[in-house]
């Protein structure tokens, strides 16, 4: 027993040495501003640009979703107008950052973890440093700063998106006009709603990019260590943003 | 130079290297033989600080590679040219972007880059292939890009990893003679990590033998085919039935 849980602690000590250590690696790379800049706006294409799409899908159903469920909670109790309050609160808030985010945890995330664990299981990441680039200089900083770049941009055209096709709904399909709609969006607006979602965006951009990076060059063995690193990206990604997620609203809201 | 100084390495439970030790002179192509598993690509990576060892260390141009810092490593790495088992091309890059890439590292104009991926390529017979991707290339002109992406740098050192391990013999043939040439072009100091005994022989200025996680014997070519160490001496003879023999006790005060 005593020893199991020694085993236990000496294994998360360690984890966390490791984590530890490849965060100091990464924070040292970004003085290597000439090797990371180029390399960033080609990745802020394949994460932000790439992303694009299944992000406007996502938010496009969640808007339409979201126009209804507040219908039926709310009918009766309040003025209808507050189906807009609610489409607009829950998805600037909420909705918007969070869903996408965990849909780019799986998309970004698995993606750049089995793209440098196959790197790594090829030799590729060993034969970058013998020609003289540090892994993390090359391989994470740009994947970092360009997911923490554009999250927040793919978040903002998400949301917006969620907020047209409710609109959408509550026009069509409640009977709501238009102006009674935008009338609830701005009731109980506030700049924060915007920048709240916007900033945890960043963070979950940055947290997706950091984890698929680690778990990727992290990757022991063959092609099975390179699909359990891609899971772990996915699985511990999405935990993270859920986490996150909860600190932001203690410590903002 | 390079110099491995009681070098020992262990992966978990397993001991690779222990207390290995070599000396490598400037200009002589040195080939490590041993079996496979038996720590040969591990005192490779050690050079250029891939691998840390446990404890002894590894001297290059009498700078101790474990102690240098990023800079220094980076210094250390632009000297030494890699070729790989794999070859570890970057397969999302053509032949050229590979060749590229440590070039970049050295700040040399366009032109120059330009020539030094041209010169290279010729080196090693894959002119035309320049927009190539690796995947569209066969394992011996993987090999041969592998070989003309470590001299595009014109390093002082060249490491082999196994270089003609999987190919044909026709295409290693033409691997070894690849090793022979760039040694003769550019006189850069080899170290040839390989089990495969005709390559040994052929590239080879001195041969050490790598068992049980330290150097058996190490001398001229020559010298190690007429061995009369019972251990390698059944490595070259290949012969299994002396295996249980060569590791039976009489012969474990040679480790």
């Amino acid at each position: 027993m005593y020893k199991a849980l020694s085993l236990t602690v000496a294994n998360w000590l360690s984890t966390l040495g490791s984590v530890g250590h490849f965060l100091s690696d990464v924070a040292r790379s970004l003085r290597d501003v000439r090797i990371w800049t180029g390399l960033t706006v080609e990745q802020m294409r394949r994460i932000g640009v790439d992303s694009v799409p299944i992000a406007l899908f996502i938010s496009a159903f969640t808007g339409i979703v979201l126009s209804m469920q507040a219908s039926y909670t709310l009918t009766g109790a309040v003025p209808l107008y507050f189906v807009g309050t609610a489409v607009g609160k829950g998805l600037l808030l909420e909705l918007g950052p969070v869903l996408t985010g965990l849909v780019l945890a799986g998309r970004v995330g698995a993606n750049i973890a089995a793209e440098l664990g196959t790197m790594k299981v090829t030799e590729q990441v060993d034969a970058l440093e013998t020609l003289a680039y540090d892994p993390h200089s090359y391989l994470v900083v740009p994947r970092v700063i360009a997911a923490s770049v554009m999250f927040p941009i793919v978040v903002a055209m998400a949301s917006a998106l969620g907020i047209v096709t409710g609109w959408l709904t509550a026009v069509n399909m409640l009977e709501l006009s238009t102006f009674e709609f935008f009338k609830g969006i701005k009731m109980f607006y506030q700049d924060k709603d915007i920048w709240y979602g916007l900033v945890k965006s960043i963070s979950f951009g940055f947290v997706i990019a950091l984890v698929g990076c680690g778990m990727g060059l992290s990757v022991r063995g063959g092609a099975e260590g390179v699909g359990r690193a891609t899971t772990k990206a996915v699985v511990y990604g999405s935990a993270m943003i859920l986490v996150l997620d909860a600190v932001w609203a203690v410590t903002v809201l | 130079m390079i110099s491995f100084k009681d070098v020992k390495k262990r992966f978990d439970s397993n001991v690779v290297l222990d207390g290995f030790s070599l000396d490598v002179h400037d200009g002589e192509t040195m080939v490590i033989l041993g079996y496979s598993g038996t720590g040969k690509s591990v005192a490779l990576k050690h050079i250029v600080g891939l691998l840390e060892p446990d404890s002894g260390q590894v001297e290059v141009d009498e700078q101790i590679v474990h102690m240098l810092d990023r800079d220094g490593l980076t210094q250390l790495r632009s000297n030494v040219g890699y070729v790989f088992q794999s070859s570890a091309l970057f397969d999302s890059m053509t032949v050229t972007e590979n060749l590229k890439l440590g070039l970049k590292r050295q700040r040399l104009s366009d032109a120059e880059i330009r020539d030094r991926v041209a010169a290279s390529l010729a080196l090693v017979d894959m002119e035309g292939t320049e927009d190539r991707f690796p995947a569209e290339l066969s394992g011996g002109m993987r090999k041969r890009v592998g070989i003309a992406r470590a001299i595009a740098l014109h390093p002082r050192y060249i490491l082999y990893d196994e270089p003609t391990t999987g190919l044909d013999p026709v295409t290693s043939a033409v691997i070894n003679q690849l090793m022979i040439r760039t040694r003769e072009k550019l006189g850069v100091t080899g170290i040839v990590v390989t089990h495969d005994l005709e390559s040994a022989y052929m590239v080879g200025d001195r041969i050490a033998m790598l068992y049980h996680g330290r150097i058996r014997q190490v001398g001229p070519v020559e010298e190690i085919r007429r061995t009369h160490d019972p251990v390698v001496r059944q490595f070259l003879d290949g012969r299994p039935e002396a295996a249980a023999e060569a590791d039976s006790g009489m012969f474990r005060a040679f480790r």
